[in-house]
């Protein structure tokens, strides 16, 4: 069972190649809208990476991040179709995303900064105004923004005569971002600055006293996940080829977090899961029937639905489903090898560290 | 219901306020409510507008459903409330009674999500309108025009506030409930049940909500969104007066009504940036007097 | 038959045990005093009678077995425990205070007549009634405590180091005070303490605890002369 090649297990190359003919496989037999949701789902799973450098690891609640998620969006519709730069012209798309990281990175340091001041419950109703504040706001400039009516942009096309349908293309692009996007943050998360993150979330006064610059990490916390928001709110926009004021209602803001919470907070993969539900959740739930509670039938309505599911989770799942997912296989593990009475492996301790939010290792070791 | 009947500045200034003073008292009865829970168990209930509206639903209901008179119908939601806030606390909040902030705070958004689902459930997505039970008409004062809409708003809050603090100060059952929630230790070993004191004060808190969206409802229209930028502004109130002080709350609402007021007769489109505004003092609320207007500076906890 | 009865009681927290098989009696109308050095069980004993730590062995309370039952339980059935650090209620008043010790009784008259009683023996309550008991001094907290407990109408008082933090002639009237209202109310009073000097003196019966197990008991009078109690406890 330790069989290895190249120096992976085998077992874990296995799961690559499934995952990796699964996500080729996706765009390439599901038709052009679900095509469509996947991508939105990659764009999702970016967000919610930065929500849980935020909050999963350094412990800030933000109710607030579509705010920055608008920011980027706006950015990279203002630029690539509302007003010309002088010279340049429309900005092209492409271009706009890391320009949308940048702005939204920006806000979120000047953001961060208040919020060094802010703790626990207050730093989430600041964020929760935060949240509630953008639509307003965007309306309100409406000669900048182009308010209620929203702005309307041209579809992106695949670049270098690919031969894929524009949903295929951009369901490649935004899973190729959110892929590119992972790597630093699976790194951050494992060096000195993700432990200083977590030291400061588990007690502040402990990380203050081993030397961890609060305001340097916190801001920096807020930067780095703004960045991710403002790139995922950009792939958002290209995706729709529209955007508008309402789309960044606090709804928005609420589906990051629970999309968090849901996947497993402070865990590595818990954002593609909860990606994954955040996006697909309602729309099932909203063609299916729903769950029925007795004559009353809760389809249509995701709002119950979500409510519910997310009681349910943070009470019998605190760790997300990850979390749940790891027990799993720690259970069917130590069940397997009672049965060929080996002695058991190390590997609970390193799941029990990545459900616990300790070290972010493999779930699938 | 705001209305300028001259030019003079200092008396548009005076009417600014006043009208501002009605949906402060608005704002600081849902501040009130807020308070309350945060008191009992520290957690901020991001569900309490959600279950106003709720309230208010109920209200419209038995007057519209079953052409009850308003102030049964009043009575009734009010009692309904209180029940319901008890059920609430019982079933959703109890089983996560000493979780993180965190968590509270997700428990609550869920509520959230569940009860503002339910009234669209129920009750649709199409703006109705609530009747006012206050008489069209106003009273005019040294050229000042006080809408009875107002007044009555004013006036309704007031007695709402006069009675929890009567409530709270003066039976024995307010008393136990103070007790429960600063000292839980020592309160249970005197034989007071806390879980239920917790309880019950969810059941006050959604009561005093319920007015404060009853009394919002004729001004504004009813849908299931329509107490969330109250409950924003509560929120701010709350912050400003303090967020464990009830009497904070209660001025802080009213200051923010005011200030909101002011802010969409003198700013040009204000109205759209009333809740950056909130944000606003909040953010300076809470960096240059953290503990609010009210609060006592200590920290109570780590 | 005892009012009061531990058999074998473990309890702990966490990981960390407290007790390890403790066992007392408490006769109705007596005074017992546990004595023993910090960390020594004493407070957990307490604790375990009232409800507030989880035990495993046997508890009875007149007759019935009360092993951990909520605490507002135990309260009701008539165990005014005042805890370490007094309860005090800091933001209430002296009134609010002694208002909660009623908080279950319905029976109005003879809360009234507790009331008039719990003012003979502190005058100075009646005086000072709104004030806010935070203000008050260590030792008048410490009354306020037990002018509580009494308003429970209690059949066993509980006290968990009254003497904590007090000058020596505060602890003194303390001391005289509760001997007073076992003998003049028939209370029974079960007293922890680490000051043995006085709580020998006021109490019928005594139990020396250390590290979770009672070590020696018997008559108060007898533990007093007792060698090892005498260098240990009382300093001689």
């Amino acid at each position: 069972m330790n069989a290895r090649v190249a120096g992976f297990p085998i077992y874990t190359l296995v799961m690559a190649g499934v995952a990796l003919i699964v996500f080729i496989g996706i765009p390439l037999t599901t038709n052009s809208f679900q095509t469509f949701q996947f991508a939105n789902v990659a764009a999702f799973v970016i967000a919610i990476v930065g929500l849980n450098i935020l909050t999963g690891y350094s412990g800030q609640i933000s109710l607030g991040n579509g705010a920055f998620m608008a920011v980027g969006g706006y950015t990279t519709a203002l630029l690539a179709a509302k007003w010309p730069l002088p010279f340049i012209g429309f900005v092209p798309y492409g271009y706009t995303i890391p320009l949308a990281g940048l702005v939204a990175a920006l806000l979120g340091f000047l953001i961060g900064i208040p919020a060094l001041r802010l703790r626990g419950i207050y730093l989430a109703l600041a964020t929760f105004a935060l949240a509630l504040a953008v639509t307003p706001v965007l309306n309100n400039y409406d000669g900048f923004t182009g308010g209620h009516a929203g702005v309307f942009m041209k579809s992106a096309t695949p670049p270098f005569g690919l031969d894929l349908s524009n949903d295929q293309w951009l369901y490649f692009m935004c899973w190729a971002i959110a892929a590119i996007l992972y790597v630093p943050a699976f790194l951050m998360l494992r060096s000195r600055t993700g432990r200083a993150w977590m030291a400061i979330r588990d007690s502040e006064t402990a990380a203050v006293s081993s030397g961890i610059s609060l305001a340097y990490y916190k801001t920096l916390a807020f930067g780095i996940s703004a960045f991710y928001a403002g790139i995922a709110g950009s792939l958002f926009v290209i995706n729709n080829a529209y955007v508008d004021p309402d789309s960044y209602s606090l709804a928005l803001s609420l589906t990051l977090l629970i999309g968090l919470v849901i996947g497993g907070l402070a865990n590595v993969w818990g954002p593609i899961l909860g990606g994954l539900l955040v996006v697909w959740l309602p729309y099932f739930a909203e063609k299916s029937a729903g769950f029925r509670l007795g004559p009353i039938s809760l389809g249509g309505k995701p709002d119950i639905e979500f409510g519910i599911v997310l009681i349910l989770i943070v009470f019998f799942a605190p760790n997300g489903l990850t979390g749940l997912i790891g027990r799993g296989i720690r259970w069917y593990r130590s069940k397997r090898d009672a049965g060929r009475g080996a002695a058991p492996l190390p590997a609970p301790a390193v799941l029990e560290e990545a459900t616990q939010g300790g070290e972010p290792s493999e779930i699938i070791g | 219901m705001i209305e300028l009947v001259s030019g003079n500045p200092v008396q548009a200034f005076v009417q600014q306020v006043v009208s501002g003073l009605a949906s402060g008292a608005v704002y600081a009865s849902l501040a009130l409510s807020l308070v309350l829970i945060y008191r009992a168990m520290d957690v901020a209930n991001f569900a309490q507008g959600e279950m106003a509206m709720f309230s208010t639903f109920i209200a419209y209901a038995l007057i519209t459903g079953f052409h009850l008179p308003y102030l049964i119908a009043f009575a009734l939601t009010i009692a309904i409330s209180f029940g319901g806030g008890v059920l609430i606390e019982r079933v959703v909040i109890r089983p996560f009674e000493g979780s993180s902030v965190l968590t509270l705070v997700i428990v609550t958004l869920a509520l959230f999500s569940i009860v503002n689902g339910t009234a669209g459930l129920i009750w649709g997505y199409v703006f109705k309108t609530f009747d006012s039970p206050f008489q069209f008409g106003a009273v005019h004062f040294q050229g000042l025009y006080i809408g009875y809409q107002d007044l009555g708003i004013i006036g309704v809050t007031l007695v709402v506030l006069a009675l929890v603090f009567v409530f709270f100060r003066y039976t024995k059952l307010g008393l136990a409930m103070r007790a429960a929630s600063l000292y839980p230790e020592a309160s249970r070993l005197l034989g007071v049940r806390t879980g239920w004191m917790l309880a019950f004060g969810w059941g006050i808190s959604a009561a005093v909500g319920a007015v404060s969206g009853m009394m919002i409802a004729p001004v504004v229209f009813l849908d299931p969104g329509f107490m969330q930028p109250v409950l924003l502004f509560a929120f701010v109130g709350a912050v400003l007066g303090g967020i464990e002080s009830p009497l904070g709350a209660v001025v802080g609402g009213v200051l923010v009504g005011v200030l909101l007021a002011l802010l969409g007769t003198y700013v040009p489109g204000g109205e759209n940036l009333r809740i950056a505004m909130g944000l606003v003092v909040i953010v300076a609320v809470l960096l240059i007097k953290p503990a609010g207007l009210f609060g006592r500076s200590e920290v109570r906890r780590v | 038959m005892a009012l009061l009865e531990l058999t074998e009681v473990h309890a702990g927290y966490g990981a960390i045990k407290a007790l390890h098989g403790v066992s007392v009696s408490v006769e109705p109308g007596s005074i017992v005093a546990i004595l023993g050095a910090n960390g020594a069980g004493k407070t957990t004993t307490l604790r375990s009678i009232s409800g507030m730590v989880k035990s495993a062995g046997r508890i009875t309370f007149d007759g019935k077995e009360i092993t951990n039952h909520k605490p507002e339980d135990i309260a009701r059935r008539g165990i005014a425990h005042v805890p370490e650090g007094r309860g005090t209620l800091a933001q209430l008043t002296v009134w609010e205070n002694l208002q909660m010790g009623a908080y279950v009784r319905r029976d109005r008259r003879r809360v009234k007549q507790d009331y008039d009683r719990v003012m003979e023996y502190f005058p100075w309550m009646g005086r000072r009634r709104d004030q806010v008991a935070a203000l008050l001094s260590g030792g008048e907290q410490q009354m306020l405590a037990i002018g509580r407990a009494l308003m429970m109408a209690p059949r066993l008082l509980l006290l968990d180091e009254p003497s904590l933090g007090l000058a020596p002639i505060v602890i003194r009237e303390i001391f005289e005070i509760v001997g007073t209202i076992s003998k003049e109310q028939d209370l029974t009073v079960l007293i922890v303490e680490q000051n043995a000097n006085l709580a020998l003196r006021a109490a019928q019966r005594a139990y020396v605890l250390e590290v979770g197990r009672v070590v020696l008991e018997g008559p108060a009078a007898e533990l007093a002369r007792h060698e090892s109690v005498r260098k240990s406890y009382l300093g001689q």
